[in-house]
């Protein structure tokens, strides 16, 4: 029997959690009848190999060279698919972040093979892998496959599956020989500022509109998150209006979050913007307009005006 | 400088979707098609660049023949010629094969530059760019939100978890566009009578090398709304904002478990 490969991100030798999710998936589908194995590429990684054991690999194949410091998408899909001629899956698994968005379609080229996007429910029949994700900005879901093809690259949405612990140590398997021909390098790395949580990354969102009327209101936002220790978002209203960055964008022309929390404060609910929120955990909406849209997809609503609504949230939060 | 655009046509961004009646697909009646919005920040950029470096931009779309009115669009907003692959019935989704397509169109060509959207808007895949990459061997970056071209180099932004990658590459390469890139242009009057004159050129996929019929590497097995939700509880917080927010705080706690 073939088996799942799973490819590992890491950014400075951490690993990232969205990888050990999609480690984790790839075991609980595997069942007791396929073999699951990681594949990890950095500098110096060599050492966290044996390790993703722990979240379901048997087997870890390591790409460590200097010239993988950093993330190459020519590079790093070199290292992928040796990896996947070694191990000879069933099916490649990548976490569905930046990285995993970009690497996938370039190893699935590379494997003369297609790829499923930005997954949030798979099922196993057989060797075959069925996916589930969303169309249309979240306006509708597929189901899809790629049976037929030799692997089936998938990639996994991040904060969707759930982490499990629980195996011994991996075999760690070194990968030799990679001629690494690298064009496209990164030079650099821009970390965002004051070490702000990156909405793509973060587990509670507070999100700000056109209804906290200008960019000197984006603090009391920024309260509201830091009390919870989440991340500010913003629709694309008061990014246009150049409030706040285009990094904080939500929705359509944004990012796509999926937090336990997003609380929408002074944001209408445009259709564009549900698409890069509504399938989060929790949504709470604060909105002085009882007919607002937001309030269609919102777990709890305060229908008021969020200058006079937040403060008290903000104190009732400390005193928890 | 010569650049080639890819761009595909796509529901508008605030169609209501109904699924169809085969269930895999969306009922298309009433649908208006447009330019897919990220394609439009990789025409504006090499509209951009020819104009200040010279050279052409040359769109492609490899869809059905209603797909021309997206060509004619980028040709009314300044690209010079555009080729049609005609198809596309069955590969809705299928990167793969619409990459296979589109590096069949555009390998005799000459360019400098490859420029794509970061996703298309509906299938939402963000794959053919790099899969057109492999298969054209050229570098890539993808979701690219600032450029610079400096001689034979590129110097390209993209926004990852927390932070942005500076990337470097030779040219040729490929890029896949997002927003913040530019601000698009729209189509002049003029540009619009003009690009009734300007080149289409028509290719019939087959000819490409390219059997529609022969399943690809998609298979759609349905498609559904989401479930509904139900309603959620509202609180009136006009006349007691703080009693409003505390009530809200202490549901998040005790019944979501949200804080
Ligand atoms: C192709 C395309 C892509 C797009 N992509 C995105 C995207 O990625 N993300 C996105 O967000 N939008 C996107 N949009 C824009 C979207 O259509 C909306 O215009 C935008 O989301 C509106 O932002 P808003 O809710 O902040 O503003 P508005 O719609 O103006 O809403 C402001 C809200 O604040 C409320 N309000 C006002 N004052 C108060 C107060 N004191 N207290 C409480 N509530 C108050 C009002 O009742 C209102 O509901 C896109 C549009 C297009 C065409
Ligand atoms: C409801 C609906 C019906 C459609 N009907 C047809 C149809 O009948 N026939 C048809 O051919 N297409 C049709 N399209 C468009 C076509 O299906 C899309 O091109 C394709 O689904 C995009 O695939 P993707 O998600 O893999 O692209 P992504 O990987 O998300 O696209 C990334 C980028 O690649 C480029 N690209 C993608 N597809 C094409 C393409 N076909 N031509 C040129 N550049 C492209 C664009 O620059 C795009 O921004 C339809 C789309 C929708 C949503």
């Amino acid at each position: 029997m073939a088996g799942i490969l799973v490819c590992i991100e890491q950014r400075n030798g951490e690993i990232r959690k969205a990888s050990l999710q999609a480690l984790s998936e790839a075991k609980r589908l595997a069942g007791g009848d396929l073999p699951v194995a990681a594949v990890l590429i950095g500098e110096g990684v060599t050492a966290s190999a044996a390790g993703l054991g722990a979240n379901g690999a048997s087997k870890v194949f390591v790409a460590d060279d200097a010239n993988l410091k950093l993330y190459s998408a020519e590079g790093y899909a070199e290292a992928v698919v040796k990896a996947a001629e070694a191990f000879g899956p069933s099916a490649v698994f990548f976490s569905g972040t930046a990285m995993g968005r970009d690497l996938a379609p370039r190893v699935a080229a590379k494997l003369g093979v297609g790829a499923l996007a930005d997954v949030v429910a798979l099922s196993r029949e057989g060797e075959t892998f069925v996916a589930r994700r969303p169309v249309y900005s979240g306006k509708a879901f597929t189901t899809v496959d790629s049976a037929g093809t030799s692997p089936q690259v998938i990639s996994l949405r991040p904060n969707v599956f759930e982490l499990e612990e629980g195996g011994g140590a991996a075999e760690v398997v070194a990968l030799d020989g990679l001629a690494l021909s690298i064009r496209a390098v990164v030079t650099e790395f821009l970390a965002a500022e004051g070490g702000e949580i990156d909405v793509a990354e973060a587990d509670v969102i507070v999100a700000g509109g056109r209804g906290i009327k200008g960019p000197e209101n984006l603090g009391l936002i920024r309260d509201l998150a830091d009390a919870l220790g989440g991340a500010v978002g913003a629709s694309r209203a008061i990014v246009d209006a150049g409030w706040i960055g285009h990094s904080n964008q939500v929705g359509q022309t944004g990012k796509v979050v999926s937090p336990s929390l997003y609380i929408a404060c002074g944001i209408s609910g445009a259709i564009q913007h549900l698409a890069g929120m509504s399938s989060s955990k929790v949504i709470v909406a604060i909105n002085k307009d009882p007919d607002a849209p937001i309030f269609k997809v919102a777990d709890y609503g305060i229908v008021g005006d969020l200058f006079e609504v937040i403060p008290p949230m903000i104190e009732a939060i400390k005193a928890l | 400088m010569n650049c080639i655009v890819c761009v595909t046509s796509v529901p508008d961004t605030a169609s209501v979707i109904k699924i169809g009646d085969d269930g895999k697909h969306i009922d298309e009646t009433g649908i208006k098609w447009i330019v897919s919005p990220y394609d439009e920040y990789a025409l504006e950029e090499a509209l951009k660049l020819t104009e200040a470096n010279g050279g052409e931009v040359t769109v492609v779309t490899y869809g059905p023949a209603r797909s021309e009115a997206a060509l004619r669009d980028c040709l009314a907003r300044g690209a010079h010629k555009a080729i049609h692959v005609l198809g596309g019935e069955a590969t809705l989704g299928d990167s793969f094969t619409i990459a296979k397509a589109l590096a069949a169109a555009i390998k005799d060509q000459e360019y400098d530059l490859v420029l794509v959207g970061v996703q298309g808007v509906g299938t939402d895949n963000a794959q053919v760019g790099p899969m057109l990459a492999e298969m054209l061997n050229l570098p890539h970056v993808s979701g690219i939100t600032s450029l610079d071209i400096d001689g034979g180099n590129l110097t390209a932004g993209r926004e990852v978890e927390g932070g942005k990658e500076v990337v470097s590459s030779p040219l040729p390469a490929l890029l896949t566009c997002h927003k913040g890139l530019n601000e698009p242009r729209y189509a002049a009057l003029k540009g619009i009578m003009a690009a009734k004159r300007k080149p289409v050129d028509k290719i019939e996929v087959g000819t490409l090398g390219i059997d529609e019929s022969a399943g690809g590497t998609y298979s759609i097995r349905s498609l559904e709304l989401p479930p509904e939700k139900g309603a959620g509880t509202i609180l009136q917080g006009e006349d007691d904002p703080a009693g409003a927010a505390k009530e809200v705080v202490q549901l998040l706690r005790a019944e979501a478990k949200a804080i």
